[in-house]
């Protein structure tokens, strides 16, 4: 996973598909981001408000090529209904954190309380362990995570960002809109 | 139409006699065996029984340039899917319309190593426009109807169809839809075409060139690129699959550019300030070092792919949409702009292209020359067939001298493996060109090391009694990478030699059509009656070309346009 709020070089964007539901589709989508260059920094899928199709949102890093040049592979994917790149002015962005901390007791009020500042709550608790969970964006999230790495992070998951734009735009295919 | 109940590999066949299928191109196997019992009942599709299946692909792909439809073949599961591989990945990169079709293992056994099992679908991914995997039988006609719809449309190109058996034998209700829908593919949005831009560049140029690719052949818009090149009275280029998008016995045309362009096209190009690129990629092969590629032009970029454009070359005026439709609208536009504020002079820019084609025109020297040297032999043969045979080639050198001096005057006459570079296309798009076009007189100028990778074929071509004639500009080499080690790894001819093997015109014995040889340049001209005036069947001809000839000038890779090398003066 990479930071992407830290990259030395390269620019990224984040580009938000509608697709369709059909087995397969990741793998083209996939195929084609590897095949062409274009370096992945998170792609998370799952369903929209209509079951026939999913949405993807993927974070991509470009150091020299331009994003209108993936959006435009991209579109020819057959199954891809509609794909753009989100403005990053109106982008309201998410992520999902979950993170075990190996550590006694005595700290959990401490953790509660940097939980608490990050708007992340705690989950799971154990003895010498504690499992917190947080959202908002990466560079929240890559705050957070800093923060508790001086507790002895022992296990790391997020989910790669999804993205809506503010207002009434939206990605509907053409004859849906 | 009312429906009827047929199982999958009879609706299949349905499908393609529905969509106009004249030939498939395959070999049965086992997982695809229903669909070739229903195929024997047709009496509308003719199919070819080739001997691999990469000959089946490249035969459609040679019938789809030749003749403007959609190219089909068939292959069975496994071996026979992996072996369309090539032609699929050659149909791709030089965007032919081709449905490939294969069988698969019944569903319940894909995901379990079956028997001549292969994930063809992911295999082929990035080598399709889109393909599919059928599993439901019902499915089966509309996703025909949007394989050929994929195939043909936009910027064509080559789909695949994977049918399990199970599902060719299960039973539909077959009706064939009118109509496509797909939500993710659409032709590229109507945004509106900058020409009144596009005609102001022409308007204001005073050094322009037309550059012709493919995109013309497939959007078969000879007659609209005729009349906007004679309308801008500029000199016009073409890449290797241009040639025919513009007569080059034209006086404006200066043939191919790029790494084996002539010096007078490269020259061109590079010193041009306006570029009218149409249907074109900007391929590494025709621009050379791409930082130094023509410095000055402005480009007017006319693609009906949207990803093309200033993908490689930075467009200043894009253009996407059919060029068949959009070009027409250029052109008038361009009118509106001469006839307003008058036509711009260009004159002192033909002069110099003219001075350069004088000073630096393609040469050779036959003339006191023991051996055939295969630009001659080219020559000679565009002379015995009067310029008017449709010629498809091998990879090599001997497509760089065929590409330099067989003279293109008509559509679809010049069939190539230009993307892909794919040794062995020469015999199997001859067969498929034949078939589409019985009328033409259609010829291979091939390779000895191109010709032996799918010589297995002539089979097929004799069965079909096809009067096709190939010429093997034999020079026992594999020549181009020869030529690359002569100049640019100190002459150590690593793994080209070639033993003089098979004897062709044995071999052409054996397959029972006619074989000739030609070994010094006295015989070349009677060998070559032989062969035209042979019409029943095939003729192989043996050509003994002077073996270390090389394709010049050249431009080595990476390096700038016009930064040519020369042979040896003789």
């Amino acid at each position: 996973m990479e930071r992407t709020e830290t990259r030395p070089n390269g620019s990224t964007h984040t580009i938000s598909l509608l697709v369709e539901n059909k087995p397969g589709v990741l793998h083209r989508i996939a195929g084609l981001f590897s095949r062409r260059g274009y370096n992945i920094a998170s792609l998370t899928v799952g369903p929209t408000e209509r079951p026939e199709y999913s949405r993807m949102t993927i974070v991509v890093r470009l150091s020299s090529k331009p994003v209108e040049q993936v959006v435009r592979q991209v579109q020819k994917l057959v199954p891809v209904v509609e794909v753009r790149e989100l403005s990053p002015q109106d982008l309201i962005e998410r992520e999902l954190l979950l993170v075990k901390i190996r550590t006694p007791e005595k700290n959990h009020a401490e953790l509660r309380a940097l939980a608490e500042t990050y708007e992340a709550s705690i989950v799971d608790v154990s003895p010498d362990a504690l499992v917190i969970e947080a959202s908002g964006n990466a560079g929240k999230l890559d705050a957070l995570e800093e923060r508790l790495a001086a507790y002895g992070i022992q296990e790391l998951c997020r989910s790669g960002r999804i993205a809506l734009e503010r207002g009434f735009k939206t990605l509907a295919p053409r004859n849906l809109k | 139409m009312a429906k009827q109940k047929m199982t999958g590999a009879q609706a299949l066949v349905r499908c393609l006699e529905a969509e106009g299928v004249e030939y498939i191109f395959g070999v049965p196997g086992g997982a695809i065996l229903p669909v070739y019992d229903a195929l024997f009942d047709s009496k509308v599709i003719k199919h070819v029984l080739v001997r691999h299946e990469q000959v089946g692909a490249h035969a459609a792909e040679g019938f789809a340039h030749a003749t403007g439809k959609v190219g089909v073949c068939f292959g069975t599961s496994g071996p026979g899917a992996t072996n369309l591989v090539t032609g699929i990945a050659d149909a791709y990169m030089d965007s032919v319309p081709m449905v490939a079709i294969t069988g698969n293992v019944p569903s319940t056994l894909i995901g379990t190593d079956a028997f001549q099992e292969a994930d063809i679908t992911g295999i082929t991914m990035p080598i399709t426009k889109h393909n599919w995997l059928v599993t439901d039988v019902a499915e089966l006609p509309r996703v025909i109807k949007e394989a050929f719809y994929v195939a043909r449309t936009g910027r064509p190109g080559p789909v695949l169809v994977d049918i399990p058996k199970d599902v060719q034998n299960a039973e539909l209700e077959f009706e064939y839809p009118t109509s496509v829908n797909i939500p993710g593919y659409h032709p590229p949005v109507a945004e509106e075409p900058r020409l009144r831009d596009a005609a102001q560049l022409i308007r204001s140029a005073s050094r322009p060139v037309v550059y012709l690719g493919g995109g013309v052949r497939h959007s078969n818009a000879f007659k609209e690129v005729f009349e906007f090149c004679e309308l801008l009275d500029a000199p016009v280029v073409t890449t290797v699959h241009g040639k025919g998008a513009f007569p080059e016995t034209h006086s404006l045309c200066l043939g191919m550019f790029g790494m084996h362009g002539g010096r007078y096209s490269n020259y061109t190009v590079q010193g041009s300030d306006l570029i009218i690129a149409l249907g074109a990629r900007f391929d590494d092969r025709v621009t050379g070092k791409l930082s130094t590629f023509a410095p000055e032009a402005k480009i007017i970029h006319l693609d009906v792919d949207p990803a093309e454009i200033s993908k490689l070359v930075t467009a200043t005026v894009p253009l996407v949409g059919d060029m068949k439709a959009l070009l027409p609208l250029l052109t008038e536009e361009t009118k509106k702009a001469f006839s307003q504020q008058g036509r711009p002079d260009i004159s002192a820019w033909k002069k110099r292209v003219a001075e350069w084609r004088e000073k630096h025109p393609l040469r050779y020297k036959q003339d006191g020359q023991p051996h055939i040297l295969p630009q001659w032999a080219v020559e000679r043969i565009w002379e015995k067939s009067q310029g008017k045979a449709v010629v498809t080639t091998g990879v090599g050198e001997h497509q760089m001298f065929a590409a330099q001096y067989w003279k293109t005057s008509y559509p679809r006459q010049f069939i190539t493996s230009g993307g892909l570079g794919t040794m062995g296309f020469c015999l199997p798009a001859a067969i498929g060109a034949k078939l589409g076009r019985p009328d033409a007189e259609v010829i291979g100028i091939d390779g000895d090391g191109s010709f032996q990778m799918t010589l297995q074929d002539l089979a097929t071509a004799v069965d079909l009694k096809l009067p096709i004639k190939i010429f093997v500009l034999n020079n026992l080499f594999l020549g181009m990478v020869r030529q690359w080690q002569e100049l640019f790894y100190d002459n150590r001819f690593s793994e080209t030699p070639l033993s003089d093997l098979p004897d062709l015109v044995k071999l052409a014995d054996a397959y029972g059509c006619l074989g000739l040889r030609a070994r010094t340049p006295e015989e070349l001209d009677g060998v070559l009656d032989r062969a035209f005036a042979h019409k029943d069947g095939p003729v192989i001809v043996d050509i003994r070309v002077r073996r270390q000839e090389k394709v010049y000038p050249m431009v080595p890779a990476g390096a700038p346009l016009n930064d040519m090398i020369d042979g040896e003066e003789r």
